[in-house]
């Protein structure tokens, strides 16, 4: 698995990774330090030869057995020549949630990190169009945090009450 | 001045003066037949030139991830339908193969085949809708029609197997729900021998036409560079020459046994895009005739109460066939707490799961990595600079499905 570019990371950047561990399927991760992860980007795709930008996502940790820090941001990214993933995971706290951007290294992370912002108001630092990606201008909040209640509804438009059995009534989940 | 005397060309002077020319802003969508219904492009224009593309997507959001951290493991497989509604299985049988690889569970072999049946199928489905669309959209109605007519005979076989045309909600973790029918194979041969008459026939009205070669060619290009950066995968990538695909990089089910070819394409643009998906389609017909040949007899499913219901005799006559059914119905699936990044190979690429479990019966965090979200968000490198015309069929050849790029 990605083993070998952790491993890389930790030679050519010393002190960005935290930590490295093993997932249940085998996967190999390396969490990096906040200030380092653009860094880190930078070193894989230049000199380890990840240029395949996969994807990244945040996790919500509040209702984990470890709350603290509040959210991690996932990254994968694949090598074509190695043929292999990379996962890297970045801690941010709830009251700073920033973590530097790596848009000006993969060009693909920038819907990903606007879709990161939206769901979980995390604010990606320089990179500097950060717009509410599926959701729009006007909604309040970030639906994917773990204390967004399930059934507050922010309709543009007033919507009908129609009461449904399952959901409640359709209007704010009140009356 | 009579009239011989008169010049039609302009003097020197009336040529160079200056036009004074604002940029249009032209809104494409979400309500127009070009952009399948879902997006809003708003458009900068210098003539017909593009400028600069603002892509706002959105407009299908359903809450794709946060509703499935509010039901059990099992009830997010009908949700994992709509994301790409024209490749159903493929998005059934990946989200599920995410969940066995976090929990640890090999499948029974026949399992295996009828998945990459079932995906492959689909995966025709997908690539006959986008190069009938293609045709379309640029004007050859008659290549949609034979497209089209081949795909409805496909969804009638996959009906035959799953009970549903589009949101099929078939498989579940640990293998799948039933078996094929006993008659499927045969019918399946027919419908693959008419598929490829069909597909010969739209190969006929569009690949050497001159005006489809016309319009594809050399457009919507992209450079292996960027394609790269933006993350593109799947057919869109492999036209650029990148020889990547889930199937051959990291196999599963069943696909390194399987004889077939990936073909890749050179320049990147419209061309080899469509190409590349009328070659793939008849990869995946070769797929299915030598899983239907090799498939083992056996179950369907794995023999293990804590994730799969009990057969019905069970549940009405033991009483630990009553528990095991009542658990798995209120609390759901427990699959151990843990994380895993699993990928198949979607219709339209790499489809990622980034699985988190918390121990307890639902899943704490559902990421999917949607092709068509990587893809669509490179789109404006391809258009900006052409013409507006090549914006449509760019746009037809990435394929971008609405539900699963706004999830």
């Amino acid at each position: 698995m990605s083993q070998w570019a952790l491993e890389q990371i930790e030679a050519r950047i010393p002190d960005a990774l935290e930590q490295k561990y093993v997932d249940r399927a085998g996967g190999h991760w390396g969490v990096v330090k906040r200030e380092k992860i653009a860094d880190v980007a930078k070193c894989l795709k230049e000199e380890l030869d990840f240029k395949l930008f996969i994807s990244m996502d945040a996790v919500d940790r509040l209702m984990l057995p470890e709350p603290t820090p509040r959210f991690e941001v996932v990254y994968f990214l694949y090598s074509v020549s190695r043929n292999e993933h990379v996962r890297l995971k970045v801690f941010c706290t709830e009251d700073d949630p920033e973590i530097p951007t790596i848009r000006h290294v993969y060009q693909g992370a920038n819907w990903s990190e606007r879709l990161t912002w939206d769901f979980y108001g995390i604010r990606f630092k320089g990179h500097g169009d950060l717009r509410r990606m599926l959701l729009y201008e006007e909604f309040k909040g970030h639906p994917l945090r773990k204390d967004y209640a399930m059934r507050d509804r922010q309709p543009l438009i007033p919507e009908r009450p129609i009461k449904d059995i399952f959901r409640g009534p359709g209007t704010n989940g009140a009356t | 001045m009579s009239a011989d005397d008169y010049d039609p060309s302009p003097s020197n002077d009336e040529l160079e003066a200056h036009l004074q020319t604002r940029n249009m802003v032209v809104n494409l969508g979400p309500s127009h037949p070009a952009m399948h219904g879902t997006v809003r492009m708003k458009v900068e224009l210098d003539g017909e030139t593009i400028v600069k593309v603002d892509t706002e997507i959105g407009f299908l959001h359903r809450g794709f991830q946060k509703s499935c951290e509010n039901v059990t493991w099992t009830q997010c497989i009908p949700y994992t339908d709509r994301l790409n509604y024209v490749s159903a299985l493929g998005n059934n049988f990946g989200f599920i193969h995410a969940v066995e690889e976090l929990m640890g569970i090999e499948i029974p072999e026949r399992a295996k085949y009828i998945r990459v049946i079932g995906a492959e199928l689909h995966r025709i489905c997908d690539h006959l809708t986008a190069t009938g669309a293609l045709g379309l959209e640029l004007g050859a109605f008659a290549a949609f029609l034979y497209g089209v007519e081949a795909r409805e005979l496909l969804w009638d076989r996959v009906t035959e197997l799953t009970g549903a045309r589009l949101t099929t909600n078939f498989g579940r973790i640990g293998g799948l729900n039933r078996d094929m029918p006993p008659t499927w194979p045969e019918l399946v041969e027919k419908t693959l021998k008419k598929t490829e008459e069909l597909t010969a026939e739209v190969d006929a009205l569009l690949t050497r036409n001159r005006i489809f070669v016309d319009r594809c060619r050399g457009t919507g290009i992209i450079t292996t560079q960027d394609a790269l950066d933006f993350g593109f995968t799947g057919p869109c990538l492999r036209a650029n020459g990148v020889k990547y695909d889930v199937r051959k990089a990291k196999p599963y089910w069943v696909y390194d046994r399987l004889d077939f070819d990936v073909p890749v394409g050179a320049s990147g643009d419209n061309y080899d895009r469509y190409l590349c998906r009328t070659e793939e389609l008849r990869q995946s017909i070769k797929m299915v005739r030598q899983c239907f040949k090799e498939m083992p007899e056996g179950p369907v499913i794995v023999d293990d109460w804590r994730v799969v219901l009990p057969p019905k005799q069970e549940v009405y006559s033991t009483i630990e066939g009553v528990m095991a059914h009542f658990k798995l119905v209120m609390e759901g699936i427990q699959v151990p707490s843990g994380e895993v990044y699993s990928c198949t190979e979607g219709a339209n690429g790499e489809l990622g799961w980034y699985l988190r479990s918390d121990g307890s019966g639902r899943p704490y965090k559902v990421h999917v990595r949607a092709p068509g979200f990587h893809i669509l968000s490179g789109v404006n490198k391809m258009i900006e600079g052409r013409m507006l015309a090549d914006l449509v069929p760019t746009f037809d050849t990435i394929n971008m499905i609405g539900g699963e790029v706004e999830q």
